[in-house]
């Protein structure tokens, strides 16, 4: 097996089925449209089991880049086609080729125009967040990062719902506006190392002065993607309008992009910045703690209120991820996976709703348990996981996250685990005012309880989240020689500064007089 | 060794078949009776083709040479310039055709000058002295001014081609002046004896006069790329024009126009670098900012296509304030693909059509077309994306060129309010991709648009290459870029 390119197979083969829908056979509309889902359902299929093929192959004991691909690309620029994953990697690129299926097999009925493209875009999807995730060049890592906006930008503002454009617009534009600065740390970065290498750039020092104005243009970016309080406004829009699948992997998938990007980068490139701004990002995810599970609780829109929670979810990674202690870093990878798992769970729960009433109103359910028990019981068991209850995923990576945060700083955490309990409420208040009470709206009354096709979408979310939540081993281990290894490099590094801390003034400076 | 001094004509042959091309269009428009006016674009895009073979068959990597008493110059530089210009040309000529028809818009006058402008833009391109130079600039401009008043039934197109017309008179009078004072202060209007003039002397000497004359060649040169200050043309040259003639004048001119730009910055006046780039820098500046905002009201397609060019000349601008290497390749790559995309783009609005034929206008026009024209729209989207620069289009590495030879020139400033404004303009370039896609047709629509497709072999040919080249740039991206690096070799940088 080592001989074939394992990790360029996993990424380009949704290509492939792409090709194949594209040839478009079929003499009817419906014909082609069955055609589109069957194909793209088994070539993403086949795609997570290479994943899994990835996953088993994995040495965990070693902290390097596996399954290292590396070509010339545009060697006049020296770039390279260079893909590898890690113990921090994988995991997500597990995650994103485990929700593509399950999106596709979600909108199995519920999409029915423009079936063929839907298709395309959830394959191309799923290449361009692949690569992202396994990317070791820096300049394919952003066609990647950057090229997801287009298929999501077509999914929402095709197949999205009423205010699709609106919202459509300020997911690209947001998302753009601040990767595209990214671009420009990428580009000095270049100059600096003389190449766009990722690991090249990984082990080099940066100039503490310098160090501040990368942080800040990746920080513009990975925070709007990830995303944090202040700059979150687009996410709730845009999961509304979303169609469910579209809700899941943004949820599952893009909001990891922005986690992703603070561990690959920002801490081991920029150690003295990143030491730097930790309070300021402290002060930050405790606020998306607190103020979004507040607002959520107000939320009237189901898929509005678990957008909401998602930021407050994030708001833990970010913590953790700032910790940089073992468990802390464990803990939001932990956490970025079970969200990833648990939300696109909840959002296929809402979308299980929405296609049989067409409303996300919480207002116009109450009392479903009566007509849909089996329905009750999966919503109940992700509400517990989300909220997160002990045995389910959700809990490890909460709970690693904040015992590596009270170990750096105890008044943060206390803030942060009020959030566990605001959490709490919300969840619960939601599941009561849509599950229980009497069954008194009319239109509810003849509700079918979940198909096969249904069953089968939550089977490998409910078996996974109850796993991890009891069993996280296999996770924590493949991270574990990764993230100390970035946990080292950032202390050494800072030991090596010792006083040569970042001063914003110098690098005030430097940015104004070069 | 002769006694006198023999030109070598080889160096100017594809201007000579074009020139006697054009000659032999007009007699036949004029002398033969029932010629077609299909036939004489297909004689014009033959005569175009054959100088394209000619100039790839002729043409030897590392070869640089200066003839007719150092008015022309032949390198690597130049050999991709006239490279463009033709294909540009050629492109736009093969894709004219039935949309022309189709608009009754048949004077026989439109092929042959075309050709002559394209002899114009050749001669700006291999100039090597500001008389040649002048020529040139004038026989494009005449040329373009005569086809933009083509129609001259219409009033907006009288209008814009009088607008035109005027302020081009202006450019010409201030690019004359700052030959002149370039004259007088230097002695030479050869651009090797000026840049050895200036080598020479220190910068002390250098009289002010001087700087003044590049400020004037400058001005006049921001007139032909249409940058801020001196686009007001744009707009309504590109608005009043029929949309044939509005491809070409987009596409072919302006890579001439910025070509010589960059010579003549990187040419004589290369050593005046700290001088000249601030205001390369500002006129970049204003232009990508104007580009941006003014655009996002524009209800009109090919208002909007104007001001969209002014922000993407912006971006070739930096280049050019990066004045170095790096800077140069930029500028050939963005021109490249830009041209490329502005020829697909407007290929697949003549393509779409009214039902009774006429032209596309405004961006309501293209509502819902997604479901009528897949294919058409896919491409357009593509090009849209690709404008807007976002990857894996080619438009993105056109940006990302320039992008890297700013900041490899220092200048992060330009770099961020390019990015900024480039997420702007993305807003527009959306739009068209969400009227397109995300849009239902009108149910009782005031303008029956895009009902017809109106297509010929040629217009199919050309969109998929233009396509072809946007989707696949980031495959294969080393063909262009190395004959960017060859190009920019060659230049005195």
């Amino acid at each position: 097996m080592a001989t074939l390119p394992l990790l360029s197979m996993t990424i380009f083969l949704p290509l492939l089925g792409v090709l194949v829908i594209c040839l478009n056979w079929g003499n009817s509309e419906i014909v082609r449209a069955n055609n589109a889902r069957w194909v793209a359902l088994w070539t993403s299929l086949v795609t997570f089991g290479l994943s899994l093929v990835l996953w088993w192959n994995f040495n965990e004991a070693v902290s390097d880049f596996q399954f290292e691909d590396k070509f010339q690309w545009i060697p006049l620029l020296n770039v390279s086609y260079h893909v590898g994953v890690d113990g921090i990697s994988l995991p997500l690129l597990i995650l994103s080729a485990l929700l593509i299926p399950i999106s596709i097999l979600a909108s199995w009925t519920s999409i029915q125009v423009r079936v063929p493209e839907y298709m395309i875009a959830f394959l191309v999807l799923e290449t361009l967040l692949i690569g992202m995730f396994s990317a070791l060049d820096f300049i394919l890592f952003y066609v990647f990062f950057e090229g997801v906006l287009i298929p999501m930008f077509l999914i929402i503002g095709i197949w999205g719902g009423e205010r699709r454009v609106y919202a459509a617009f300020k997911f690209f534009l947001y998302t753009l506006l601040g990767s595209i600065l990214s671009l420009l740390a990428i580009l000095y970065i270049y100059f600096e190392i003389g190449g766009s290498d990722i690991p090249l750039a990984l082990t080099t020092p940066f100039d503490p002065r310098i160090q501040i104005w990368l942080w800040l243009a990746f920080f513009a970016s990975f925070a709007v993607k990830i995303p944090m309080w202040p700059f979150h406004t687009w996410l709730p829009d845009a999961h509304v309008e979303a169609p469910t699948a579209g809700s899941v992997i943004l949820a599952g998938v893009l909001l990891k992009m922005g986690g992703y990007g603070f561990i690959r980068f920002s801490l081991p490139m920029f150690p003295e910045a990143s030491a730097y701004f930790t309070p300021l990002i402290f002060i930050l995810s405790v606020i998306a703690i607190i103020y979004t599970s507040l607002v959520a609780l107000v939320q009237k829109d189901m898929k509005k209120l678990i957008a909401y929670s998602s930021i407050a979810h994030m708001g833990f990674v970010t913590l953790g991820i700032f910790t940089v202690d073992a468990q802390g870093l464990q803990g939001a990878v932990m956490q970025m996976v079970s969200h990833g798992l648990i939300s696109a769970a909840l959002f296929l729960c809402v979308g299980v709703l929405y296609e049989r009433i067409h409303s996300r109103e919480i207002a116009d359910y109450g009392g479903l348990v009566h007509r849909m028990p089996r329905y009750a019981t999966i919503f109940m068991f992700f509400i517990l996981a989300s909220l997160g209850l002990p045995g389910t995923s959700g809990f490890v990576g909460e709970f690693l996250v904040l015992l590596g945060s009270y170990q750096v700083d105890t008044w943060t955490t206390c803030f942060a685990a009020t959030g566990t309990v605001l959490g709490a409420a919300y969840a619960l208040w939601l599941y009561r005012r849509a599950i229980f009470g009497p069954l008194l709206k009319p239109k509810l009354k003849s509700l079918l309880d979940l198909d096969w096709r249904e069953n089968l979408i939550f089977a490998p979310l409910v078996i996974s989240v109850f796993f991890f939540g009891i069993y996280p081993m296999p996770l924590l281990t493949m991270m574990e020689a990764s993230i100390s290894n970035v946990i080292d490099q950032y202390n050494l590094a800072l030991e090596v500064a010792g006083d040569d801390l970042v001063d914003p003034k110098k690098s005030l400076e430097v940015a104004l007089f070069k | 060794m002769l006694g006198f001094y023999m030109p070598d004509f080889r160096l100017i042959l594809p201007e000579g078949i074009l020139v006697v091309a054009a000659l032999f269009l007009v007699m036949e428009g004029v002398f033969r009776k029932n010629v077609t006016f299909r036939s004489l674009v297909h004689h014009a895009l033959l005569a175009l083709i054959a100088a394209l073979i000619v100039l790839i068959f002729m043409h030897q990597p590392g070869y640089k040479e200066v003839t007719f008493e150092g008015q022309i110059l032949q390198n690597d530089f130049i050999y991709l310039a006239e490279l463009l210009v033709l294909i540009g040309a050629t492109a736009v000529m093969a894709m004219s055709l039935p949309s022309m028809i189709k608009e009754n818009f048949v004077s026989f006058e439109y092929p042959p000058l075309i050709l002559f402008a394209t002899v114009g833009m050749l001669l700006m391109v291999v100039a090597n002295d500001f008389m040649t130079l002048f020529i040139g600039l004038e026989m494009q401009g005449l040329s373009l001014y005569c086809l933009a008043a083509l129609k001259r039934d219409q009033i907006k197109t009288s209008e814009a081609a009088l607008k035109y017309f005027v302020l081009g008179g202006l450019a010409t009078a201030l690019y004359l002046y700052g030959v002149s004072l370039i004259y007088g202060f230097t002695g030479s209007t050869n651009f090797e004896t000026i840049s050895s003039v200036i080598r020479i002397e220190s910068m002390e000497e250098l009289s002010i006069g001087l700087f003044l004359g590049v400020v004037f060649i400058m001005a006049s040169l921001s007139f032909k790329v249409s940058a801020v200050p001196f686009h007001m043309w744009t707009p309504d040259v590109y608005q009043g024009c029929p949309s044939s003639v509005t491809a070409f004048i987009a596409a072919a001119p302006k890579v001439a126009a910025m070509v010589v730009f960059l010579r003549i910055m990187a040419g004589p006046f290369l050593l005046l670098y700290g001088e000249w780039q601030s205001l390369i820098v500002l006129i970049s500046l204003a232009s990508m900012i104007l580009g941006a905002f003014a655009a996002l009201r524009q209800n009109d397609l090919k208002r909007l296509l104007a001001y969209s060019a002014i922000g993407q000349m912006g971006y070739v601008l930096m280049g050019i304030a990066a004045g170095n290497d790096e800077g140069a390749q930029a500028v050939f790559v963005y021109l490249l693909i830009y041209m490329v995309m502005i020829i697909g783009i407007f290929g697949c609005l003549m393509c779409l059509r009214g039902k009774n034929t006429e032209g596309i206008q405004n961006i309501e026009d293209l509502s819902g077309i997604s479901t009528l024209h897949p294919k058409i729209s896919f491409i357009l989207a593509i090009f849209m994306f690709s404008m807007a620069g976002i990857p894996p289009f080619a438009g993105f590495f056109a940006k990302l060129y320039v992008f890297k030879a700013a900041i490899s020139a220092g200048f992060f400033g330009l770099a961020v309010v390019g990015v900024l404004t480039s997420v702007v303009a993305s807003y527009y370039y959306l739009k068209i991709v969400k009227v397109m896609y995300f849009d239902e047709i009108p149910a009782a629509p005031s303008f029956s648009y895009g009902q017809a497709l109106v297509l010929s072999a040629e217009i199919k040919i050309v969109l998929n290459i233009c396509a072809a080249i946007i989707l696949l740039f980031f495959a294969f991206p080393n063909p262009v870029l190395q004959m960017a690096q060859q190009a920019a070799l060659a230049l005195p940088i």
